[in-house]
């Protein structure tokens, strides 16, 4: 049965579904105006063609159940405000609270609403958008795209559009990427109707400069690159790189999801890469929300401006902002509406807090960080892929014999979300660790003695590792079962019992 | 301000070990000459002068909440009950990463699992991801899932269907050489036409940009006698009381969340929604959620068929979505357990009934519906003059109202209205008299 009292009881039964909690008749919130569905005739209003005919099978439930119900759900996740998360590659950084406090003056307006009543909204966009061209080194940016990988996809289209505009899409049929590249740049490139070329890396964890020198041609479109690496590596040869790329009159497109690194620091655009997408769910304290709503802004170098989606925000010299649509080079739409516009107003009241100064900062601690724990990691018996200074993250791989599943599972009895692992592809048993700048020497310690524990107890307790995690609310997971027998739904669920 | 804590010494000791002299030590893989640049953006603030920054810039918005609104055309403003926000924005749900750590992760998850069930219930069909973007990306992924799975290039979309949705699948599909083939309106209803056997998929919207209720079976009919799939892009509140995507056999449905539960957020973020029948489930993009069971035997939630999502099959993923909307996925589930079958069926005959009277009015006024047949919540009428004009000039006089229907509609000067349960007579009343004092201008 399920434990209706989930307070009492300590795990031991299922935490029941909302719809568990469900009784015929009970009711949570009345809707204002109510009364008006009274004795209505649906079938005159609406015609009866046109009316439901299966029954609406949602929760019924009372207020005080509801909260209970995702209290406890709250309870049963960990998250950044409650456990360190040195998840490499995704920046779990802390997320101001001054963010929300400033987002919450601007829920209640309609993208439709006229212009003349949504200034504000209109100017934020305007200067966020300049203020990330400058922190970038790009001369325009569109906040449109939803996530990373939207940005991607538009910034490949862009290219895609460029390359058109000068009558070589025929030709240009390659996007080449690292094989240590996130899953998201081939999958993007694909999506955008090009063909794939994967490059492997050296034994510095960089790109290894022949290998890319000898693909390139102008049967190439773009170059994919992520700078610091995904190895966490600053691709030294840069400059090197984007140089042959123009010879050659190829795109660079710069993966922002470890700008962290660089951030006040460096510029993608001084780099030579004349596209980027940021992940303003990353570099810039937008809350990941579990998943998601994330935020990509793009920017562009002068010659591809033409082709950013539409609308693009204007401001006239009357300083009145608004939303240009006739922009005949453009790319079109990605998405509705303006963007992701609550994120947007999250990473502008930050970079207003943070200034220059306070960037510059930020990439200062977090490679502080993450060299401070690959030492420390080297001490306790960790591999680190590439012995040397690294930038915002670090790969390392488990001491012969331990398998970083086991590890990563043995952490979530500790209350320390483990790091990103088995990614990059390209280190085995990889455990990519980034613990971003507002983590404390503490916290840092702390993390380390959790890990040498777990390596301690690991050699001197057979089958430790193997049955972790061993206090959370479930164990490990049936995932391979999940997936061959689906059950996605309550329904489902239900049916099966 | 700054968000770090080390202190002068932490900073020693950790160069300390380390073993460099300095923090700009740890920065010379970058080339020297593009090492600290200049980066002009206004200076930062304390947390007081962002806070009046930001109200300040808040002042220069007239938001929903201080005058009437009777916007549509994809979002509206609907009662949010308190309990939502309370229960949506908790730090932990906020500041969670996304659950691929299923043991820490079970609040999310089953989160997500539940909300999956709620767009399942309320479209009759199968099975849902756990979220997309928005309804504009939803209705590209959901094209190009039927390309997928028809093995067909050509997609047939109703004029019917959201203007920027259709503008969105233009982008996606121009890329792929995939072919789009509008069907133009009869008035405001989408025609019966025959599908070509080419066609992978046939796409409407009811209620329809302009308001009007579709014969969603009829259409429906003619898609799968072609072979084609169905795609449905519905309002989930409509749901509530207009037959559902299963009522009409609907292979696909899509859409976007933000009328049931989610804040405007000038137009983001919101969710897009997507639910399939059980025969397209291996083909949905995006993250889904499913039931397993734990090395105890214990219920548990876990991300599943991921074979399909790009950190696993990289050029070959379904689609290249990573990330998915959860936070708003979450709040629309919280609304819809909040408001149960019951409120929510309330809001939605509200809606219709102050439209119903919002309608009379108008007509009173002497304005000419261009919506055909029965509507919901939102209809569209002509005007004698351009509908921006009419929108920046009611503004004036206090009111939100008058989305602009593009003139490749082909109506002239038109404009949508739209309401819902928070529109009452007095409202009603004041947009009135504002179109009286803007129409004889």
């Amino acid at each position: 049965m399920t434990a209706i009292l989930e307070q009492t009881k300590k795990h031991q039964d299922d935490y029941p579904l909302i719809f568990e909690r469900s009784k015929a008749g009970r009711r949570g919130a009345v809707p204002p105006q109510a009364n008006l569905a009274d004795g209505v005739n649906l079938e005159m209003l609406l015609g009866a063609d046109n009316l439901r005919v299966r029954k609406l099978e949602l929760p019924e439930v009372s207020e005080l159940d509801l909260v209970r119900h995702y209290t406890g759900l709250a309870n049963r996740q960990m998250s950044v405000d409650k456990n360190f998360y040195p998840l490499g590659s995704c920046t779990m950084k802390y997320n101001p609270k001054v963010n929300e406090a400033a987002a919450a003056h601007f829920t209640q307006l309609h993208p439709y609403q006229d212009p003349s009543t949504a200034q504000g909204a209109l100017e934020l966009l305007h200067n966020l958008a300049r203020d990330l061209a400058q922190i970038t080194g790009m001369d325009a940016v569109t906040l449109q795209p939803a996530a990373g990988a939207h940005g991607e996809f538009t910034g490949i289209l862009m290219i895609r559009k460029y390359f058109e505009s000068l009558g070589e899409l025929e030709t240009r049929r390659v996007v080449i990427v690292p094989d240590a590249a996130h899953g998201t740049n081939p999958a993007t490139a694909i999506m955008a109707g090009f063909e794939v070329l994967e490059i492997p890396g050296n034994d510095k964890g960089e790109v290894d400069f022949a290998a890319l020198e000898a693909a390139l041609g102008t049967h190439v479109a773009a170059i994919m690159l992520t700078n610091p690496n995904t190895l966490g590596i600053f691709e030294t040869r840069i400059l090197e790189i984007s140089q042959r790329a123009r010879d050659f009159g190829i795109q660079l497109y710069y993966d922002g999801a470890n700008t962290n690194a660089i951030v006040g620091r460096a510029r993608p655009g001084d780099m030579g890469f004349d596209v980027i997408h940021l992940n303003l769910h990353k570099t810039f304290t937008v809350p990941h929300g579990g998943g998601g709503p994330g935020t990509g802004p793009v920017g562009v170098k002068k010659h591809l401006e033409p082709f950013l989606p539409t609308p693009v925000i204007g401001r006239l010299d009357d300083g009145v902002y608004g939303l240009e649509f006739d922009r005949p080079q453009s790319i079109g739409r990605v998405r509705s509406f303006y963007g992701n516009f609550g994120n947007l107003v999250r990473a502008y009241t930050y970079i207003r807090a943070l200034g220059a100064e306070g960037l510059h900062d930020v990439s200062s601690m977090a490679v502080l960080n993450a060299n401070y724990l690959r030492v420390k990691f080297g001490q306790i018996g960790f591999e680190t892929a590439y012995s040397r200074i690294n930038m915002h993250e670090f790969v390392a791989v488990p001491p012969k014999g331990m398998r970083t599943l086991d590890i990563a599972k043995a952490m979530l009895d500790h209350g320390i979300h483990p790091m990103t692992v088995y990614f990059p592809l390209v280190v085995p048993e990889a455990m990519m660790v980034e613990p971003t700048e507002t983590e404390s020497l503490e916290t840092m310690d702390a993390f380390v003695e959790v890990m040498d524990t777990i390596l301690r107890r690991a050699k001197s307790e057979a089958g430790y590792l193997e049955g972790a995690p061993y206090t959370t609310v479930v164990r490990r997971l049936d995932e391979v079962t999940a997936a061959k027998r689906p059950v996605l739904t309550y329904k489902k669920l239900a049916a099966a019992k | 301000m700054k968000y770090t804590p080390h202190t002068a010494a932490d900073v020693q000791h950790i160069l300390e070990t380390i073993g460099v002299n300095s923090v700009d030590a740890l920065f010379d893989d970058i080339p020297a000459a593009i090492r600290n640049p200049k980066i002009d953006i206004p200076a930062g603030l304390d947390e007081f002068g962002v806070l009046k920054h930001m109200k300040d810039l808040s002042a220069k918005n007239t938001s929903l909440e201080v005058m009437p609104s009777f916007l549509g055309g994809g979002m509206r403003h609907h009662f949010q009950p308190s309990v939502v926000d309370a229960l949506t924005f908790q730090s932990s749900f906020v500041t969670a990463y996304t659950p691929y750590q299923p043991e820490v992760s079970q609040g999310e998850l089953q989160a997500m699992f539940e909300y999956q069930s709620m767009i399942a219930a309320l479209t009759g069909l199968d099975v849902s991801n756990s979220s997309l973007y928005d309804g504009a990306t939803g209705v590209a992924e959901a094209a190009l899932l039927a390309m997928r799975q028809t093995n067909r290039s050509t997609v047939l979309i109703s004029h019917g269907v959201h203007p920027e949705y259709r503008e969105t699948l233009n982008t996606f599909l121009e890329c792929v050489r995939a072919k789009m083939i509008p069907l133009e309106l009869d008035g405001s209803l989408t025609p019966l036409t025959t599908v070509d056997p080419d066609v992978a998929a046939v796409i409407v919207q009811n209620p329809n940009f302009l308001g009007s209720l579709e014969d969603m079976k009829a259409l429906a009919r003619a898609a799968h006698e072609a072979g084609a799939l169905f795609i449905a892009v519905v309002d989930p509140l409509s749901l509530a009381v207009v037959q559902c995507p299963a009522d009409y056999g609907a292979d696909i449905a899509v859409g976007d969340g933000q009328v049931i539960g989610n804040a405007l957020n000038f137009g983001g973020p919101a969710y897009g929604f997507i639910a399939v029948t059980e025969a397209l489930m291996r083909q949905l993009p995006g993250r889904i959620v499913g039931a397993t069971k734990d090395s105890d035997g214990r219920r548990g939630f876990a991300l599943t068929l991921q074979a399909r999502e790009q950190h696993i099959r990289r050029a070959k993923a379904k689609s290249n979505i990573c990330s998915n909307h959860a936070l708003m996925a979450l709040q629309s589930a919280i609304y819809l357990s909040s408001m149960g079958p019951q409120g929510l069926r309330e809001v939605a005959i509200a809606s219709a009934v102050m439209a119903g009277r919002l309608e009379v009015m108008m007509t009173g006024l002497g304005l000419e519906l261009v919506t055909q047949g029965k509507f919901l919540n939102e209809f569209a009428v002509k005007l004698p003059k351009p509908a921006a004009e009419i929108r920046a000039e009611l503004a004036r006089h206090g009111v939100h109202a008058c989305v602009p229907v593009p003139v490749t509609y082909g109506f002239g000067h038109a404009g949508i209205f739209a309401a819902t349960e928070l529109t009452t007579d007095a409202d009603i009343s004041q947009l009135e008299a504002a179109l009286k004092a803007v129409l004889s201008a």
